[in-house]
């Protein structure tokens, strides 16, 4: 890894987070993409991929869950672990800080909602 | 251009008394109104950010973020002649340069990265030096979370020209969120109609909805703003001392890896001493009670501090150099109507992570002035409590340095700490107390209290106390002064 960098690199299928497991963090994507998968049955499902500027376990910040997803880097990637401690003081003291993560889950059921009308639809 | 709530019964408040400036006293509005709410900003409010430092620049930044959010047309004026790509004290904002832990994650959080061109070197763990020997603490997750960066343009004949500011890209932030820059010496400022008005170096002269102050405890223009709140205090300071070698990029990895070297050495007036590894440069930084050159080149000279340099590094040949003052107790009262103060001219934390205090009172700011008002009730009510959690935590700190410089003098509890951490970085898991306490009030991850709390729980104090035992033990003493030696 550079001297000059934060976070910590993945190599090309590197698991970053596995469904099941527990999490106490979530992950800020600094560098690279990676992909989202819902694993049944012994097949993986990808819901989703993610690139620089997304994040992506957030949902055992706020959930007392396990990981609903496994996260598997596409190539070189590079994130940065945000705590779930550290998060939650800190949205306890500015809840302003919240602003983006709730406009990206937004986002996320905006285009949730999109998926849904086209399996109902066919369109 | 502004729409004022209650502008008449304001207008009729603003003869204030006692004031220094008569100039500017018979526009002042009362600080005594306590009003909540009575004044707002609008779409087309004017707002005045004087200083582009980091208090600065959040402050705009978050400002115009939220104002967007909720679809409101500000406009945000930063005053800022310093040009942060230059090298050298006239570029920098001179400091330390390291942004903790927990300001990287919130920064991460934000949507703010901190590009590799900024940060100079990313920093996992931190070495704790003393005479007794030294130890590696290690961050759990071994990531890099700690960020080393240069306020300005690096240090004096630099040539790396990848080289950034992290002063400067903040700014740039700001700018790209709609704030103007203003490269213009701010010489006057008065009270007009019940609002502060500016004046520069150039001539211009334009009043403001709002005036954020965040010009640092080291610019004269600080006193520009005191006869605008006639209840502030400037913040109490004292004199640290920063310097730059330049060993070359592979051979700060090689000696001081991506580690902060702290140090807690028995030197008269010496507080506390770091080197902190940046691109192709080691930064030390002291803080310490009347720092003179005796007391620099006792700690340069000291052995300890010594072999964390190359065998040919020659301690009087410091590339770049300077004396910053550092606030070490908070302003009085930082707000008025239509004023704040941010950052280190208002209140920040005690030694550590001042950078963290600048983002979290200039977002306390913003947020305070963009959805409750500007009065100085307002910021009394929205703004001030963030201030009052740092002001009392770095009371907390102050015991806590209290306790560490008697700690300190003790060869016994040195040893007892150095044997402490060094067992507890073999094992893995949530139990490195000593560890976990030590980092925390090294990288200011934590608050203080929280750090305070930790040392008073049971196990911690019987393992210190056990391990303070063993170190009187004569079997394992001989066996500690076999291991410094080697």
């Amino acid at each position: 890894m550079k001297a000059g960098v934060l976070g910590k690199s993945y190599n090309d299928g590197d698991v970053i987070v596995r469904q099941g497991k527990a999490g106490d963090c979530m992950y800020e994507i600094l560098e690279g993409t990676v992909e989202v998968l819902r694993e049944k049955d012994g097949k993986e499902i990808c819901l989703a991929v993610l690139s620089k500027g997304d994040f992506f376990g957030e949902m055992s910040i706020f959930e007392r869950e396990v990981r609903s997803a496994t996260v598997r880097a596409m190539g070189e990637v590079r994130a940065i672990t945000i705590d779930k401690k550290t998060l939650l003081r800190r949205i306890s003291e500015d809840p302003s800080l919240a602003f983006r993560m709730i406009e990206k889950m937004a986002n996320r059921i905006r285009e949730l909602d999109k998926e849904i009308e086209r399996l109902n639809t066919g369109y | 251009m502004i729409v004022i709530y209650a502008i008449s019964t304001y207008n009729k408040q603003s003869m204030s008394t006692g004031h220094k400036n008569k100039k500017s006293s018979e526009d002042h509005p009362s600080s005594s109104d306590n009003n909540v709410s009575q004044l707002k900003l609008n779409d087309n409010s004017r707002i005045a950010v004087v200083g582009g430092g980091p208090s600065g620049s959040f402050f705009a930044y978050f400002l115009l973020g939220m104002a967007e959010r909720v679809g409101l047309d500000l406009h945000v004026d930063i005053f800022e002649t310093r040009d942060f790509d230059k090298q050298g004290p006239q570029g920098c904002n001179m400091c330390g340069g390291i942004i903790s832990e927990t300001l990287v994650q919130t920064l991460a959080t934000e949507g703010i990265e901190l590009p590799p061109n900024i940060v100079q070197r990313g920093v996992d763990s931190y070495f704790l030096h003393m005479d007794v020997g030294s130890v590696k603490i290690e961050t759990p997750l071994r990531e890099m979370r700690i960020a080393a960066v240069y306020r300005g343009g690096g240090p004096k004949g630099n040539t790396d020209l990848e080289w950034g500011s992290f002063d400067g890209y903040l700014l740039k932030l700001a700018r790209k969120k709609g704030a103007q820059l203003i490269d213009d010496r701010v010489v006057e400022v008065v009270w007009k109609d019940g609002r502060p008005e500016i004046k520069t170096r150039g001539g211009t002269a334009n009043s403001y909805d709002l005036l954020a102050v965040a010009v640092g405890v080291n610019s004269p223009t600080l006193k520009l703003f005191q006869g605008l709140n006639p209840d502030y205090k400037p913040p109490e300071t004292t004199k640290t001392y920063i310097c730059e070698y330049y060993l070359g990029h592979e051979e700060v990895g090689n000696t001081l890896g991506s580690s902060m070297h702290t140090f807690l050495l028995k030197i008269p007036r010496l507080e506390f001493a770091a080197i902190i590894p940046k691109g192709s440069y080691a930064t030390v930084c002291m803080l310490g009670y009347k720092i003179d050159k005796e007391l620099i080149k006792s700690f340069l000279n000291d052995p300890v501090v010594k072999k964390n340099f190359p065998s040919d590094w020659d301690s009087d040949k410091e590339d770049c150099q300077c004396s910053p003052r550092m606030h070490i107790s908070p302003a009085k009262k930082p707000f008025a109507e239509r004023v704040v103060f941010l950052g280190d001219c208002g209140v920040s934390r005690l030694y550590k992570d001042g950078i963290g205090a600048a983002y979290r009172t200039a977002k306390a700011a913003a947020r305070s002035a963009l959805f409750e008002g500007v009065s100085s009730g307002d910021f009394e009510k929205y703004f001030w409590p963030t201030c009052k959690s740092l002001k009392n935590d770095n009371a907390v700190g102050k015991l806590i340095f209290l306790i560490i410089g008697q700690l300190q003098k003790i060869k016994l509890t040195r040893r007892a700490i150095l044997r402490m951490v060094s067992s507890e970085q073999k094992k893995e898991g949530k139990n490195r107390r000593m560890s976990a306490v030590l980092w925390d009030m090294f990288t200011g991850s934590a608050p203080y209290k929280e750090v305070f709390f930790r040392t008073l729980h049971p196990v911690f104090l019987i393992r210190f106390m056990w391990c303070s035992a063993l170190e009187l033990w004569p079997f394992e003493k001989k066996r500690t002064a076999i291991q410094e030696e080697s």
